[in-house]
Parts: C-alpha cells; structure tokens; sequence
C-alpha cells in the first residue's frame, strides 16, 4: 500500500504521466497491430513494457532540451510532443510521417520538438548528444541534452568514450541505460563483466552508480528530475540504470522465445508499469471516471491519427533527389 | 608580402575563421597546448582560449560526435583527426552519423562542420599513417571533400568549408606542410567545387590532387623544358563537388587525359574521373585514360621501397612521354 500522505508528486503530474504512458504504449500497439495488416514495412522495435521511462523524462523535460534515442525510439519521440500521426506516418512510408518517409522506423527526429534524432549504430548517439550539451555550454545556455540507450551499449567503445568526455567538460547531460535484460537475443548478463551493466561502469568515469526501477514511473520521474536538474544548474553529468523489461521481442522478426516462460509471466501479469500505475492512481483516491476518461481520450486519438496517416498520401517519387546537401539537392558535380 | 608554409596557413585559416564567427570553435588531440604533432596548430589556444580551443582525449568517436552534436544546433566545430588512417576508428560517426543524417531527417539537420586530418605518404611512417584515402569519404553520399595542394588553397578553401553548410573532410597532404608560397594576401576564399590549372598545355591533360598535383606541375616543368611537351595539368582541389566542366574543357582540347592518384588503384577517385571522361568526351578521346596510382599494395615504410610506391615526379615524366609518343 502506497503512502498517500507524503505526496511529492501530485495529482496533476501524476495524470500526465499516466496519460503519456498510456499514449506510448497504444501507439506501440497499434505500430504492432499496423505491421500484422502489412501497412507498415520493414523492421519495428517495440518498447512496450518499458514506457515508464520515455513517459517520465517526457514529463520532466522542458521545451528546448534535446533528446536523443535508439532505433527503439517511437515512445521516446512521441513523449516529446511528437504527433501520432508525424510517428505511424513515418512507420508507414506516407508524406504525414516525421520525415516524409525518408527515415523511417529507426530514425524518427522531430527538431521542433527536441527530437535529435533515432539512432541505428549502438553507441553512436552517445557521443553526439555530449555535442548538444557542449553547445549548451560553450552558448551558456540552459537547456539539457537527454540520451536514451540499451543494455547492449554498455559495451561498446563509443559509450566509454562519451561518458569519459562528458565527466571531463561537466556536460548537461543525462545517460540513460534502459536494462531490459536482453542485448537482443542474448541476455546481458551473459555478456558482460558486472551484474549492472551500466551503474557498475559509472565509478570509473566519477560518476555516481544510480539504479532505479525504471517501470515505476514515480520513481522514474523523481530520478529524471534530479538529474535533469543536476545538469541545467551546472553540475555535469548523470548515468542513470533503469531496470525494465520489454514485452515483446527484439524487433519484428523476434519472438523472444529465448526467454523463460516464468520470467516473461512474472513481468507482464506483476510489474507491467501502466498496469501497476493505474492501481496506485486508485490509491491515491484518483476517481475512476477521470482515470478511463483519459484512456478514451488517448484511445480515440490514437484511431484518428491512424486514419490520417492511412489517408495521407505516399511520398513522391523525385524525394528521393532532395536533402542530401543544405541547398535541397543532391549533385556532387557541376 | 608574406611567405607562408601550408603548416602555418592552416593555423592562420582556423585563427581567421575563429575571427569572423564566434560560432566556430577547435577541438582535436593534442592541438591546444602542443599545438598539433605536425605543428600546424601552434597559437590558436593563446589566442581562443581553452573553451574555443579544446584538447580532447584520444577518442575519434567521441570527438567527431561532439562535433557533429555541435553544429546540429548551429555552431561550426573544425574537429582535427591526427592521422586520416584514423578516420577508420570513427567511421561509423563520418559515413553512418555525419553523412546521413541530413537525408534521413528530410533536411531538419545541417551539419556545418569540417573535419581536418594529416594525409598522405612521403614521411616512411608506415602503412597506417600515411595513406591518402580521400576516396573513402569521396564515396559516402553527404560528404564533401576537399585536398589542398599549397598554402594559399589550404588558407582559401579552409574559408569557404568553414562557411559551407555540409560537412566537409579536409584533408591535408603531410608531405606538402613545409611547402612554401609567396601571398600578398592571406585573406582568401576559394569556392568549394573548383579546380586550379596549376600549368598550362595543350598535348594532354594531367589531372591530380594535392601532393600529386604538385608533382604533376614539376612534371609538366621538365617535360615543357627537355620534352617539348606541353601538358596541362588541372589541381581538382575538391572531388565532392567535382568541376566536372574544367576537366572536360580540356579533355575536348587535349584529347588525352591521365590520372595521378596516391592512393592504391582498386576504386580509386582516378576510376570515376576515368569513367566520367570517358562517358562524356569519348568522341574528343584520342586513345584511353591512363590512371597513375600506387600500386594495390598497403605503403611500406622504408625509404626506396615508399619512394618506389608513391607516383614520383620521374614516373609522371615517363607515362607522359610514352603516352604522347602513343607507345
């Protein structure tokens, strides 16, 4: 039973965070439901199961701080104010989609929003988001840069490095390593010297070693605005290690049959965030009707949007030709 | 009037980017307080200071993506990559990160930044610091590549890729650094995507870049003077852009064209240069392009065996004569 007493969060955070979360996953949803209809092509990497975590830095984030995510990315762009319509457009190929269908599942970026990008190669978005922060810096201003990455990056090179470079030059920037045990198929533990991937790794860079239950989004909130914090008010960097679990498999093509069937039961029926999140919003004397109320709104947003990319038109074949160059072409020759 | 090195030209260049836009900023290894191992960074900390001046650790990947994060919100990084047989270690920042992301972001993204890096042969420093890979990036679609051959290009093409609004690889020729060259001016802009005719002529076109377009001008010399051999000799100065038009005003008046590449001869930029000439002026052609390269072997280290690798001045001098002789 939760302390309803000593509130630090309140009603109306709270709601938000439940209205984002429940966004990302209808919206993961219905990418799913979207690929089994064969409207959406190539590969998919859902993050259901680990909403929490988009949904709270969402919440805690400012307009104008920068976010960077992996190819497991559509929660972490609709959690900055990204359209559905802008997210499932893009995942369908059609003019609607974030980038006209030039990037596709894996690269969603959505600038006005903060949204710097998707990124594809394990650890390279590490090192590009300490150049937003560095910007922020040598500009003196104040926004933050935020990194979304998975288990499977904490061993690679780029993420040593960027960790080292943000701890040198104090960068306003916040890692966060999303432990859903699994590399892909391969669980992490098999894979790696530490039983925390990323916490462990924190001492050698002098950064402090945080692990928070990344599907209480609570304390996935509370966590995100102190490092946030941290970093607007000049005080470096944070690594945090949000445990998680993703419910489906790596991708498209994954099953995830390479997980017992006892761990699969115990995530999904016992520490699935949005369900779990629904009871303490009970808890805390949150009526019903406003509850469900949220989820018809979100339910119904979801459907229009899916309409709207379903309508919108596919890109025109002379795109191809546009924005290699900052003059729109794409000539390399006179 | 000033003599100036292509050494000293390339901290002037920075220093006078730094000048004209606070928004540029320096940030390399070892190029602050030691002023670069090729000296060619002596003095910008002095003068910028260490936040527009900044020594990183020896981590490409983190440097160029630093770099890269930067001028993704508008600032203009120059980010200097020691050796350019370094650029493997970050590749993926420069082919995947770098080159793509305007494309894959429908043009939210400019990257307005310039990669400098210490290329080529000539110092028998072995086969993994003395390559000349402009062709590796020449081939990345988002890339634009630029290989200065003297000091007032070095000073003029630096001005205009720090302006440009794409990522530009600049690679400097090791060998050409303590090249010296008369300037009444050292405030120079040179537009990216246009070739230099370093030497006039009319019997066949030489087409080279940096160190070898150097080597292609002496050449042109000896050959003028005991050959009676006229050769024009084109410095591209930048394979991405290409000006295509310069090297085919002259194919259509030589009719003979050769290639004078450092690099190892599988896909090297000679090849496209061959292909588009051949595509395009077959009618003015009066026998084959001729591509001088190294020969597919990585470069060794010891003086007659690098010396017998890389395209000497001799070796253009008789692949000239030979190929006017039509033999």
């Amino acid at each position: 039973m939760v302390d309803v007493t000593n509130d630090d969060i309140g009603e109306s955070i709270r709601l938000k965070l439940w209205e984002m979360m429940l966004k990302l996953r209808l919206v993961e949803k219905k990418a799913y439901d979207l690929f089994l209809q064969n409207l959406i092509k190539g590969t998919s990497h859902l993050a259901l199961g680990q909403e929490a975590i988009a949904g709270a830095f969402g919440v805690a984030l400012q307009e104008g701080d920068y976010t960077f995510c992996t190819y497991r990315g559509h929660a972490h762009t609709l959690a900055r104010g990204s359209s559905i319509e802008g997210v499932l457009g893009e995942l369908m190929g059609r003019q609607c989609g974030l980038m006209k269908g030039k990037g596709g599942s894996m690269h969603l970026t959505d600038v006005q929003k903060g949204v710097m990008g998707s990124y594809a190669i394990i650890g390279a978005h590490l090192t590009i988001a300490n150049g937003t922060a560095l910007a922020s810096k040598y500009n003196k201003t104040k926004e933050v840069s935020v990194c979304f990455f998975g288990d499977g990056t904490t061993n690679i090179g780029a993420f040593h490095e960027a960790l080292n470079m943000a701890k040198i030059w104090d960068l306003p920037i916040v890692f966060v390593c999303e432990n859903n045990l699994y590399m892909e198929y391969t669980a992490i533990s098999e894979v790696t010297a530490v039983e925390h991937p990323a916490a462990d790794r924190a001492s050698a860079y002098s950064l402090d070693k945080i692990i928070v239950d990344g599907n209480d989004a609570d304390e996935m909130f509370r966590t995100a605005q102190t490092a946030i914090k941290k970093a607007r008010d000049g005080y470096g960097p944070s690594l945090i290690e949000a445990k998680t679990y993703r419910h489906s498999g790596h991708s498209r093509a994954d099953p995830g049959k390479y997980r017992p069937d006892e761990e699969v039961k115990d995530w999904l029926e016992n520490r699935d965030p949005i369900k779990n999140y629904r009871q303490k919003l009970i808890d805390f004397n949150i009526d019903e009707k406003t509850i469900s109320e949220i989820e018809n709104k979100i339910q119904q947003e979801v459907e229009d949007a899916t309409e709207v990319s379903k309508n919108s038109p596919i890109p025109e074949i002379k795109e191809i030709y546009t924005d290699v160059w900052a003059d729109g072409g794409y000539k390399w020759h006179n | 009037m000033a003599q100036l090195t292509y050494r000293e030209s390339v901290s002037l260049a920075i220093a006078q980017a730094m000048r004209k836009d606070p928004k540029v900023f320096f940030i390399g290894e070892d190029v602050g307080a030691a002023g670069g191992v090729f000296k060619a960074t002596v003095g910008l900390l002095d003068e910028f200071g260490k936040e527009r001046v900044m020594d990183a650790p020896i981590s490409e990947q983190a440097i160029l993506g630093a770099a890269m994060g930067a001028a993704m919100t508008g600032l203009r990084p120059i980010a200097e990559i020691m050796f350019s047989d370094f650029l493997a270690v970050c590749w993926d920042i420069i082919a995947n990160q770098i080159a793509k992301t305007r494309y894959m972001s429908d043009g939210q993204i400019n990257i307005p930044l310039v990669i400098r890096t210490a290329n080529g042969g000539g110092s028998k420093f072995g086969a993994q610091h003395s390559q000349s890979l402009e062709n590796w990036s020449m081939m990345i679609p988002g890339l634009k590549v630029v290989a200065p051959s003297c000091s007032s290009d070095v000073l003029g093409l630096m001005d205009a890729s720090v302006k440009d609004p794409d990522p530009v690889i600049f690679y400097e020729h090791k060998s050409l650094y303590s090249s010296k060259e008369e300037l009444e001016d050292t405030n120079l802009s040179i537009p990216l995507g246009q070739a230099n005719i370093l030497h006039e002529g009319v019997d066949i076109t030489v087409i080279g870049l940096a160190l070898m377009a150097q080597r292609s001008k002496k050449a042109a010399e000896i050959l003028k003077e005991k050959h009676n051999i006229k050769v024009k000799v084109i410095d591209l100065r930048t394979l991405v852009p290409l000006d295509l038009q310069t090297i085919k005003r002259s194919i259509n008046e030589t009719g003979l064209a050769m290639t004078v590449e450092e690099n190892p001869r599988l896909c090297g930029w000679g090849a496209e240069i061959s292909s588009l000439i051949t595509e395009q002026c077959f009618s003015n052609l009066k026998g084959p392009v001729t591509r001088i390269t190294t020969p597919h072997v990585p470069l060794p280290s010891a003086d007659i065996l690098e010396d017998n690798t890389i395209p000497s001045v001799d070796l253009i001098v008789n692949e000239v004569i030979k190929k006017v002789k039509g033999e």
